[in-house]
């Protein structure tokens, strides 16, 4: 526990030395501005002290003051008043705009991450997780930055105060050596004693919110099996664990700040008896007594600033932990330097030998061989969890295959230069993403392509209708990941996606599944009629698709178990001719049921 | 009901025209355990309050009583008063403890309380109310907009408490030492006062602006993870990254610039408190050499003018969190306010035994709110023990047909009947028990398999499951996975492939063992063998129950008892397969093209 706690403080006071390397220059002036609020602060207790001796008290004795001290009095307690607020608002302002530079920087680092790593780590990391990564995370890191430059001042202002008070008075001045140390160690009790449950109560405000987002996400099932008592049961663990532990927060917290607040009251107390003696005594001036009782009463609040940074250190660093893990993660896919002649029409696909494996030992794909020669169109049809999708992300590289190669006019992909695949191959998902944008930059992607040519691929998608009575046509705005448009829509704009670029092999997984029959037999009829140059290869379970293909491929048990035309195929395939004419065969044993049953009736 | 849709995704402004005060009330009234006791904490809060004029006084009573005594320093005076004072000060410290206490534990109890009344009714809420909404903004009724009010009653709501007091009590204690200063105080810092609304306003529209960026911010980072395979597909990462640093400089850049205001409205309070101390110091030396005060009494001035500082310097950021409380309260009764139009008559209701169940649509026709009718006047039966396929083109009305039967919506006119008994009148408990729907995305909780399937009926054993799997025709499928009922289906299910989900989802129903099973386009992302596997499988152990199948494959209508079919909201033609295509309708011609598809 205490070997934990050392190093979270050690961890945390690096990722104070980061940003301040990260930031230098504003995080300096930020420090420098506190400093000046710290040193006027104890020049402000100054200033009043020597007023109380030099204008207060004489004019009180004498009944009588001058018009000059007066002013120079007023003139002094302003200036010290504005100096103080100059360093409050640069100590402020700049701690800030350090603060969130630095989000923003590890944001973008993040992100970048995010954009190089490889799909197989996406589909380590749940897509909650990375996002809180890149905003709650990156914040936490950086949130002790905002006190931070107010802490630093005030270590400036104790010095100073300290030796004010050892100017004005020794002997009151102990009382300031054991305020100050006295109100500092409770800080660290009080945050030592807060931060382990602060941080639980932290871990099951999320885990609150995880329960809240899945039950909401899948209201629908909860609904229709009449589950609503007991999400709310399971709401309601979490939630009264979250209540006991905000309410363990509270009772250090009560405890804790009126003892803080009461510290320097007490000292200020204690200056008084002593003083009072001392005045008494002669030993010292009155004016000296309420500057140093002023004093305390001042930097109580400020010392407390040295708090706040230690209390957002746990945070802080498992908020850093998280981010650091994003930025360590390696595993790129490497890229060659080879390219593809990107006029040389369709494009010849090579599959050798490939493994796939999601898990270890139980490979989705087992030895896949296959080769489609430039301009043909290939079904490939396999049962539900046969690899038929992992085969389509490999041929355009989504994963590398753990053996064997794919081979692009003869070219491993692995060696080819960044984006010569994505140039030549374009692959239309089942469920396609679609970005929050306008329909044209949802289909061109940011290629430069004329209007005309976005219409020809929407028209070919079966799309331009629907694009149509949108409003704004191709500059219509599209919610959060195509909410507003049917499954159907989304990826009829997804395969208008993949058409626009006119590519050399077109990898259809599933990508029609969601249109009706009517809508998607136009569709398949304008892609054999367009003479695209392309290959393609295609992911399908219906009949029609199928029919659109020069050669089917059936894939069995993670290799390809037969392959010819779809008349060869079911002559000498089983296993195809039973995934394929499975509603023939059901339609015809029913039939065939039900004239034995007339028959015997 | 119609108010509903017309609202859009604005629930949680239903009642923005209440003040907030009314606001207040109300949720105040929502979570009683707040203001249980409260009368308690407020004297806590008093005596807490009052502490803080300690020091001043002893200060000025140490100067008057003790120093300048007309006969000479009392030394006596001050050791007696000072014990005093450190007595208020622990009786302070005490009292503040038990206050904090006190409202830590009530406003965590009541908004506990709260919390969980808003989740409930997010799921009381008809289907037709939770699609209006993003799901994202109904997670943050029930979490982030509670936090906040949480966070205001525990710190802006407690400062603001004890400033006013403190503001109070000072000014009680300035004005028996001098009325001249006092006022003087209250000059300086009047303006102050009233300019804060003004600061808070516009500090809480430059954050406005910064809570938009983020918004647009996690968006564009959103689209590098959620679309990562899109992304790679067509290599459009600079594209993205551009996006993304777009969105994260202009976030930067409105939260620095909020940033400015905050530090200059804070440093004011500093700027009025000088103002104040020289004045006081000039005024009072005056009215000092006019006998009109004494030297104690004039420097507590001093001490009692830090009490105004604290609550100038947080008053704008108290207040913005007041304003985001109120606003978070009012999202959450927004929800709470947000009539359950399908509504479960509980008590009320009946409850039906188990056995075959029959379902009559009586007249039903269905609009949604501020819509066009999608269903006109159904007429139709479903005897017990049938099997019902329901046909029709996308948007012919299958859908809501389905929904109606299961209660997931209710009809604008007529009414659906089960067992003779009208569904408005059955409890959901029994009704739920009976009737279970299957839709078609085939949502998983995060969980195991067996965790999911086991999901309608907690008390099934692993060997249910695994009959029950079997029964199905999945046993091989179950087999195949590395690690059988144990396997984790991750986030929604999102391990699995969409076929294999709407699997588990159909296993997971049939384990609840309804008496009406409804499935819609339950196996659509299914390939054909397991798909007619499947159907084979449901029919033999579904004899003896009724179905209902939304089909979108024709071989589902072959092999039902009868056919509904669906055209552009009507129940045009309803009779077994065979008779249907007979007839040459609708049915047929959609069965003919079907059969050009798929053969």
């Amino acid at each position: 526990m205490r070997d934990e706690r050392q190093a979270t403080l050690r961890e945390g006071v690096r990722i104070l030395v980061r940003a301040m390397r990260d930031e230098p220059v504003i995080l300096g002036i930020a420090v420098a501005g506190s400093a000046v609020y710290g040193f006027a602060t104890v020049a402000a207790a100054e200033v009043i002290g020597r007023v109380t001796d030099r204008v207060v008290v004489p004019a009180f004795r004498e009944g009588e003051t001058t018009t000059g001290a007066l002013a120079l009095t007023a003139l002094a307690i302003m200036v010290t008043a504005l100096v103080k607020a100059g360093g409050i608002v640069v100590r402020r302002y700049f701690a800030g705009l350090g603060q969130y530079r630095l989000n923003a920087r590890y944001r973008r680092q993040v992100s970048r991450q995010y954009l190089r790593l490889p799909l197989s780590w996406h589909h380590q990391h749940s897509t909650g997780k990375l996002l809180s990564n890149a905003n709650a995370d990156v914040e936490a890191s950086f949130w002790p930055i905002a006190p931070l430059p107010f802490a630093l001042g005030v270590v400036v202002m104790l010095v100073f105060a300290l030796v004010s008070m050892f100017l004005a008075d020794p002997l009151l001045a102990l009382v300031g050596a054991l305020v100050f140390p006295a109100i500092l160690l409770l800080n660290f009790v009080y945050q030592r004693r807060l931060s382990p449950l602060a941080t639980r109560a932290q871990a099951l405000r999320a885990e609150l919110s995880g329960v809240a987002h899945e039950s909401f996400d899948g209201a629908l099932v909860v609904k229709a099996m009449g589950r609503e008592s007991a999400e709310t049961e399971r709401f309601a663990k979490v939630a009264g664990q979250l209540r006991d532990a905000n309410a363990a927060v509270g009772r250090v917290r009560g405890a804790f700040d009126p003892l803080l607040e009461a510290l320097p009251n007490l000292g200020v107390l204690a200056v008084l008896i002593i003083g009072s003696a001392r005045v008494a005594d002669g030993d010292m001036a009155a004016g000296t007594l309420v500057q140093v009782a002023y004093l305390l009463t001042i930097t109580a609040f400020p010392i407390r600033a040295i708090g706040f940074v230690l209390g957002e250190l746990p945070r802080a660093t498992v908020g850093w932990r998280r981010v650091q893990a994003v930025l360590d993660a390696t595993g790129a896919l490497p890229h060659g330097t080879g390219s593809l002649d990107g006029d040389a029409g369709p494009a010849h696909l090579g599959v050798r030998d490939v493994t796939y494996s999601y898990v270890e030992g139980t490979p989705v794909l087992d030895g896949v061989h296959l080769d489609v020669e430039p301009g043909r169109t290939v079904a490939v049809v396999g049962s539900t969890g046969s690899g038929k999708s992992t085969l389509a992300s490999l041929l355009v590289r989504l994963v590398d295959p753990g053996g064997g190669a794919v081979l692009l006019d003869g070219t491993d992909l692995r060696h080819l230069e960044p984006g010569a695949v994505a140039g030549a191959v374009a692959l239309v998902f089942q469920q396609p993403f679609i970005f929050e944008d306008s329909v044209r930059d949802n289909v061109t992607l940011g290629l430069s392509v004329p209007d005309d040519d976005v219409w020809a691929a929407l028209r070919l998608a079966q799309g331009d209708r629907f694009v149509h009575e949108l409003d704004g046509d191709l500059d219509a705005r599209i919610g959060e990941r195509g909410a507003t448009l049917s499954g159907g829509q989304r990826q009829r704009l997804a395969l208008a996606r993949a058409l626009v670029r006119r590519p050399r092999l077109l990898v259809l997984d599933d990508a029609t599944s969601a249109v009706d029959p009517e809508v998607e037999r136009r569709i398949l009829a304008g892609l054999r009629d367009a003479a695209l140059p392309s290959t393609v290869v295609v992911v399908a379970y219906r009949r029609a698709t199928i029919a659109l293909a020069d050669e089917v491929v059936y894939v069995e048990d993670g290799r390809v178990s037969a392959r010819g035309t779809h008349t060869e195929l079911l002559a000498a395939s089983p296993g195809y001719r039973d995934l394929i004419t499975a509603y023939e065969r059901d339609a015809a044993e029913r039939a065939r049921a039900g004239t034995d049953q007339e028959v015997r009736s | 009901m119609s108010a509903v849709a017309g609202r859009g995704s604005q629930l949680g402004e239903v009642r923005t025209g209440d003040g907030a005060w009314r606001t207040f009330r109300r949720g105040l009234a929502l979570s009683p355990e707040i203001s249980t006791g409260l009368t308690v904490t407020l004297l806590l809060a008093l005596v807490a309050t009052a502490g803080r004029v300690v020091v001043p006084i002893a200060v000025q009573q140490t100067i008057d009583s003790g120093l300048n005594t007309g006969s000479g320093p009392d030394l006596g005076y001050v050791r007696w008063m000072i014990a005093l004072a450190a007595g208020g000060v622990l009786v302070t410290v005490v009292a503040a403890y038990f206050m904090n206490r006190r409202i830590f534990q009530a406003s965590e109890a009541g908004l506990a309380t709260l919390r969980t009344k808003a989740f409930r009714h997010v799921h009381d809420l008809s289907v037709l109310t939770q699609d209006t909404e993003r799901r994202g903004s109904l997670v943050s009724r029930v979490t982030s907009d509670v936090d906040t009010i949480s966070q205001f009653v525990q710190w802006g709501g407690l400062i603001m408490l004890v400033s006013i007091g403190q503001l109070i009590i000072a000014t009680v204690v300035m004005a028996v030492y001098s009325w001249q200063l006092t006022l003087l105080v209250w000059i300086c810092f009047l303006p102050l006062f009233l300019a804060l609304r003004t600061f808070q306003r516009m500090l809480s529209s430059a954050y406005m602006v910064v809570r938009e960026r983020v918004g647009g911010m996690l968006g564009a980072i959103s689209e590098s993870v959620v679309g990562a395979q899109a992304v790679r597909a067509y290599a459009v990462e600079g594209r993205t990254q551009q996006r993304i640093d777009d969105a994260v400089e202009s976030h930067r850049v409105a939260a620095s610039r909020a940033q400015r205001l905050a530090a200059t409205a804070f440093s004011t309070g500093e700027v009025v408190a000088g103002l104040a101390n020289a004045a006081i110091v000039v005024v009072g030396v005056l009215l000092g050499v006019a006998g009109d005060i004494s030297l104690g009494r004039m420097l507590a001035f001093l001490f009692l003018v830090t009490l105004f500082v604290a609550p100038v310097q947080v008053g704008t950021e108290v207040l913005s969190e007041a304003q985001n409380a109120i606003a978070g309260w009012r999202r959450v009764l927004g929800i709470l306010d947000t009539p359950a139009d399908v509504a479960d008559p509980a008590d009320n209701g009946v409850r039906l035994p188990r056995g075959p169940i029959d379902v009559r649509f009586e007249h039903v026709s269905y609009a949604y709110p501020n819509g066009p009718t999608v269903l006109h006047e159904v007429d139709v039966a479903i005897a017990r023990h049938t099997r019902v396929a329901v046909v029709g083109e996308t948007g012919s009305g299958k859908t809501t047909f389905a929904k109606l039967l299961t209660r997931l919506m209710d009809p604008v006119e007529g009414r659906v009947l089960v067992d003779g008994i009208d569904l408005r009148d059955i409890r959901f408990d029994s009704l739920r028990e009976r009737v279970v729907m299957v839709p078609q995305e085939g949502f998983l909780f995060d969980d195991t398999l067996a965790a999911n399937l086991r999901y309608g009926r907690p008390e099934a054993t692993d060997d249910d499951l695994l009959i029950a799997v079997t029964e199905l025709g999945l046993g091989e499928w179950l087999d195949s996975l590395p690690f059988g009922l144990q396997t984790p289906v991750g986030q929604r299910g999102e391990s699995l492939s969409a076929g294999e989900r709407q699997l588990v989802a159909l296993a997971r129903a049939y384990l609840a063992d309804p008496d009406l099973l409804v499935l819609d386009e339950a196996t659509s992302a299914v390939d054909p063998a397991t798909e007619v596997r499947l159907a084979r499988a449901l029919e033999g152990i579904s004899r003896g129950r009724t179905s209902v199948t939304i089909a979108h494959r024709l071989s589902t209508a072959e092999a039902a008892d009868e056919v509904f079919v669906f055209d552009r909201g009507r129940l045009v033609e309803a009779g077994p397969h065979a008779e249907l295509v007979e007839k040459g309708g609708v049915y047929a011609a959609l069965h003919a093209a079907w059969v050009s598809q798929s053969r």
